[in-house]
């Protein structure tokens, strides 16, 4: 059993594309329409084989109360790996991307949370480099 | 209101809350949940954190604030100055 494929509901898909492209550097891979949405995927440029993160739309009643919810208590919905916690920090800060919490030393990694623009908060995080090769 | 103050540091949990958020301000629960996770070895539930901001809210030591659509806590020290208010602290007169 493989993951090949996650989600997160997006308030607006296009708006949606736009940031984790655009702005967070992912590449396009599944643009399809489907009735009145679209089957929107996308794999960062590291591993374009995937796996792919489905855009998917928030329209189900439910989703709104669920992720409203988790926002105001600042729970990221998804996590990426990145190489240098801070790096991002400063290159997304400087696009203009909001962060709910900075660079954090949390033992065995260091983190950071930010809000995607489209309904979710989501985590970066780097291991550190001498806890990563021991585990 | 004193009285709150009082309960309200008396908790090791609670005053380890202030401690971080006097080190950083401005902190969401998921933060101050994952910080006193790692920080300091203490798997409370989310629900049993957020009571202890309610306690430290309660007492005006914690105040809170939304920006965009997360809520974030923040430390206020002023009720604090209730306690060398009623006990003042005497200037040393060295001999």
């Amino acid at each position: 059993m493989r993951i090949e494929l996650t989600s997160l509901f997006v308030d607006d898909q296009r708006r949606a594309l736009a940031f984790y492209t655009d702005v967070l550097g992912f590449t396009k891979r599944h643009d399809i329409s489907v009735g009145d949405d679209f089957w929107l995927t996308v794999v960062s440029p590291q591993s374009p084989e995937g796996p792919e993160l489905f855009l998917e739309p928030a329209d189900h009643p439910a989703v709104k109360p669920f992720r409203d919810a988790l926002m105001e208590d600042g729970i990221p919905l998804a996590q990426f790996a990145v190489d240098d916690v801070e790096a991002e920090y400063e290159r997304l800060t400087g696009l203009g991307v909001t962060f709910t919490q900075p660079p954090t030393d949390a033992g065995d990694a260091v983190v950071a949370v930010f809000d995607d623009t489209c309904g979710n908060l989501v985590q970066i995080i780097a291991m550190k480099p001498e806890r990563a090769s021991s585990t | 209101m004193v009285v709150t103050i009082f309960r309200a540091l008396d908790d090791e949990t609670r005053r380890l809350v202030l401690d971080e958020l006097a080190s950083r301000d401005g902190q969401t629960l998921f933060e101050i949940c994952s910080t006193l996770a790692t920080r300091h070895g203490l798997s409370l539930t989310r629900q049993a954190i957020s009571q202890h901001l309610g306690v430290l809210e309660e007492a005006g030591l914690v105040m809170t604030e939304r920006r965009g659509r997360s809520k974030f806590h923040y430390f206020n020290p002023a009720p604090l100055a209730e306690i060398t208010r009623r006990w003042p602290i005497p200037e040393r007169t060295d001999p």
